[in-house]
């Protein structure tokens, strides 16, 4: 069976793009969370948009499951497809097709890196907004499909914000346009359901894109707290002052102390117990103003200092220990799980001190690095995943931080998510109603389900299709 | 029929929840999603047409049903977190009275529909209609974090959370947004809010159409950082001329520095209307699209503003206008055949423009339909996602139209 797709998949992409010996299986085997690994029974990598129609056909008559993957930087477990699955690699579809600077428009194909659409858009002075820490390596048909966020979503929204028509192809192979080029749409938001569907709707062949101006003024500050709660209560009065930052970052001791330790030292202070980097864009005036009040509102919320920069230079260097953070972890241990759930802005005090309880309990590194303006939480466990008994109680710590965060009124992910490591804890924040109303939606879509295959919603809630 | 119907659901909701509306027709009052479930639970194993009505202030209540369903009980705001900058309000609640408890709260939901204030939130969500403020603060769905949907078949549906950024499972919101009921009723939604601005501004223009699309245009290209900026038809503005009005919210500091930009170099010149006076102007254009039977939007960019306004003068009439000169989307109200609206939405379709009814009387929406045709095989994961959350459909919702007229 295996050696007929073998065949068929070659005779449509080629022998160089089919890859099927255990040792090639093996490094897609991941997503960057330790705590998952699956090798696929296949995988194929389609270098244009026929040979992706032609390899979904093939899988479809065969009656194959199938899984769509970018550069596999979802740590969610969502682009992982166990033995019975063909891996459908799209990062050979790379293209941009088209920019249109002043519609503020581009169209891409799924492997297009986020980065790179950025740097295109560039010389037209825009840039594609949303930017997550794996922007560097991350497809922007992967964005789609998780509706990924980034830093700069407090002020310009997620992957859904900015995704107006999609061509996808479905999972039975036929095609169909979604949304508009300008956004309204022909009929009900298809794109809106579209994305965030984790790859289980079908692939999104071409993306159509709304890009934003650069601002004009950016400054960046970074003031540094004794303790995380009163970081978090400085979140608070910024955003109850009407500023809406471009960004609202921070990182609490363990974070910091990681960076500094490393070779990319950012002059953090070591001795605070969280930093908060807050940027504040757009026309200079407001911008001065805003970053003004912003300085007041960090000092009046018992900031020991606050430090502030707006060349090019400046802010990358107080951005550096931001961006590298989860690299700078990885001197700790082998092994980082780069957590995601999302809580009220007014309760992350109370869950941070929670979530750093946990870890004490388990006897658990834990650090923190996220986007507090919109309560995201990545609380980030260090660990060596060989050690079985340790990995059982990161797991345990995982399951108690997703329950605190719920109980909180908040969610299980904001933006890497459900994928394989968070199915279980669906549980906790859907009723099987809701659950089940999913799983019809997905068959509308996919009536056999074979497009990645026991993701996002666990399985027995899928009741028979009408 | 209506007797038989009227006296079950008066023995199953008891005689307060059930009243007869103007046609004699029975109408449920439910004050609890519960009881919305309950309702179409029956409904949908009897065959009985159901109509959702809020207060019937945008889209008529007139589609031909064996029951009224009215969102007029479901008027609680639930909760709102200032701090979070988050709400939760039943479907029934008006824009108004919402607007006046979040100010209170210093907060502001940061959507316009077009309408009276008394509209509710449940029709605001149904229709996506988004106002002016959706150029700088984002259409309805951007402020929309979930909520509860009841199905055809009684089905009780919690999509999405309460938190500003979540990607749990499939975003069934997004459906409801603009769904015009089809796939189910909203009975509560979760809103996302932002900070009372310390400043709101007004600035209006008045003159030839194509100088002020061209000055809406430069200022778009200076990237002045509005929150709204309007083209209104003479008609719609109850002006001699059409008027360009420009909203900027924010720090005063950022308000007074945009203003101020804005005003440089204009062709046309800006006055500037006091904080009372802007209020008035925007709540009466907002108004405006009720004084006509027939509102209808699309999807097109600024740049292809004049070429649309000048076509639909062409083929239906100038009509009361309200058009985004920055970002695109044209709402036009007036009278027209259903043959001139087919005529107009084919000749949008050949433009890659879509265009969707928003509201008329029921003999249009059903001929005509509120979305009209699809792209090639959307319509076949249209009509599966209705049989999803419809089955044997109990809601009477015209998307696609095509009744004889």
């Amino acid at each position: 069976m295996t050696d007929s797709l073998i065949a068929g998949l070659t005779a449509i992409v080629g022998a160089r793009w089919v890859r099927h010996r255990q040792a090639e299986l093996r490094t897609f085997e991941g997503d960057g969370l330790p705590t998952h690994a699956s090798v696929p029974r296949l995988v194929v990598l389609p270098g244009t948009r026929d040979e992706v129609i032609a390899v979904v056909r093939a899988l479809h008559g065969a009656g194959a499951p199938w899984v769509a993957r970018g550069a596999g930087t979802g740590l969610s477990g969502g682009a992982l497809a166990s033995d019975d699955s063909v891996l459908v690699v799209l990062t050979r579809l790379n293209r941009i097709l088209h920019l249109d600077p002043v519609r503020r428009r581009a169209t891409v194909e799924p492997g297009v890196v986020n980065a790179r659409l950025s740097e295109a858009a560039l010389p037209h002075g825009l840039a594609y907004a949303p930017d997550p820490s794996s922007q560097s390596a991350c497809t922007l048909g992967g964005n789609v499909a998780e509706n990924a966020g980034g830093p700069h979503c407090l002020k310009y929204g997620v992957t859904t914000n900015h995704v107006v028509e999609l061509e996808v192809l479905l999972p039975d192979g036929s095609l169909v346009t979604l949304g508009s080029p300008h956004g309204d749409a022909w009929g009900p938001d298809l794109t809106g359901l579209f994305v965030g569907s984790e790859g289980m709707f079908g692939i999104a062949l071409q993306i159509t894109l709304r890009l934003s101006p650069l601002p004009p003024a950016i400054q960046t500050l970074l003031a540094d707290f004794v303790t995380v709660r009163a970081a978090s209560e400085a979140v608070g009065a910024i955003i109850a002052a009407g500023i809406v930052p471009a960004a609202l970052e921070m990182m609490d001791q363990e974070c910091i102390r990681a960076v500094e330790a490393s070779i990319y030292a950012a002059g953090y202070p070591v001795d605070a117990g969280a930093v908060l980097l807050v940027e504040v864009d757009g026309q200079p005036a407001a911008v001065g103003a805003e970053s003004a009040q912003v300085e007041r509102l960090l000092m009046q919320a018992g900031a020991r200092g606050v430090r502030s920069a707006s060349t090019p230079l400046e802010r990358a260097r107080l951005w550096q220990g931001r961006k590298k953070a989860f690299g700078a972890m990885g001197r700790i241990a082998p092994d980082l799980v780069v957590q995601d759930a999302v809580v009220p802005r007014s309760a992350l005090p109370d869950v941070l001190e929670r979530i750093a309880e946990i870890g004490r309990t388990h006897g658990l590194l834990v650090s923190n690095v996220f986007h507090a303006g919109d309560g995201n939480l990545h609380p980030n466990i260090s660990f060596d995943h060989r050690d079985q008994e340790l990995a059982k109680r990161v797991h345990q710590a995982c399951r108690e931080i997703m329950a605190v965060c719920v109980a909180a009124g908040g969610s299980i992910t904001g933006e890497h998510g459900v994928g394989s490591d968070k199915l279980e804890y669906m549980t906790l924040i859907f009723d099987a109603a809701t659950l089940s109303a999913m799983c019809d939606v997905r068959r509308v879509f996919d009536p056999e389900q074979r497009a990645n295959p026991r993701k996002v919603v666990p399985v027995h809630y899928c009741r028979e299709w009408r | 029929m209506n007797d038989s119907i009227f006296m079950r659901l008066r023995h199953t909701f008891g005689e307060s929840m059930v009243e007869r509306d103007r046609d004699g027709r029975p109408r449920v009052v439910p004050d609890s999603t519960e009881g919305v479930a309950e309702l179409c639970t029956l409904a949908h194993a009897n065959g009985w047409r159901v109509r959702v009505e809020g207060q019937a202030t945008w889209m008529p209540a007139d589609a031909p049903a064996d029951v009224s369903l009215t969102t007029r009980g479901l008027a609680r705001i639930v909760h709102v977190a200032a701090a979070d900058l988050v709400a939760t309000v039943e479907a029934g609640v008006s824009v108004a009275e919402l607007r006046q408890e979040l100010h209170a709260a210093g907060a502001w939901l940061a959507i316009d529909p077009p309408g009276r204030p008394e509209r509710t939130i449940g029709s605001v969500v149904a229709t996506g209609t988004a106002g002016p403020l959706r150029h700088g603060l984002g259409p309805v769905r951007d402020h929309i974090l979930g909520g509860t949907i009841v199905t055809g078949d009684g089905r009780v549906i919690r999509a999405g959370g309460s938190v500003v950024k979540n990607v749990a499972g499939y975003d069934l919101t997004k459906l409801q947004v603009g769904g015009f009921g089809a796939f189910g009723v909203v009975t509560q939604v979760h809103l996302r809010l932002r900070a009372l601005p310390e400043r709101r501004v007004t600035l209006v223009a008045r003159g030839e159409r194509d100088l002020l699309t061209h000055q809406a245009r430069a200022l778009s290209e200076r990237q002045l950082d509005a929150s709204a900026l309007e083209l209104f038809s003479p008609a719609l503005a109850a002006e001699a001329e059409w008027v360009l009005a420009l909203e900027l919210t924010g720090t005063e500091a950022g308000v007074e520095a945009e203003a101020t930009r804005a005003m440089e170099g204009a062709e046309t010149a800006w006055s500037r209307l006091d904080f009372e006076a802007g209020t008035t102007f925007w709540q009466a254009a907002a108004r405006g699209a009720l004084a006509a039977p027939l509102t209808f939007r699309l999807g097109v960019f600024a740049d292809g503003l004049d070429e649309m306004l000048d076509l639909l003068a062409e083929k239906l009439d100038t009509g009361l206008v309200s058009a985004g000169a920055g970002q695109g989307l044209l709402r036009w109200s007036g009278d027209a055949s259903v043959e001139a609206l087919r005529s107009v939405r084919h000749l949008a379709a050949e433009r890659e423009i879509p265009l969707t009814l928003e509201r008329g009387p029921w003999a249009v929406r059903s001929a005509f339909g509120h979305f009209g045709a699809y792209r090639e095989g959307v319509g076949r994961l249209v009509s599966k996602l209705r049989g999803t959350f419809d089955p044997d459909p109990t809601f009477a919702v015209a998307i696609e139209g095509g009744a004889d007229d």
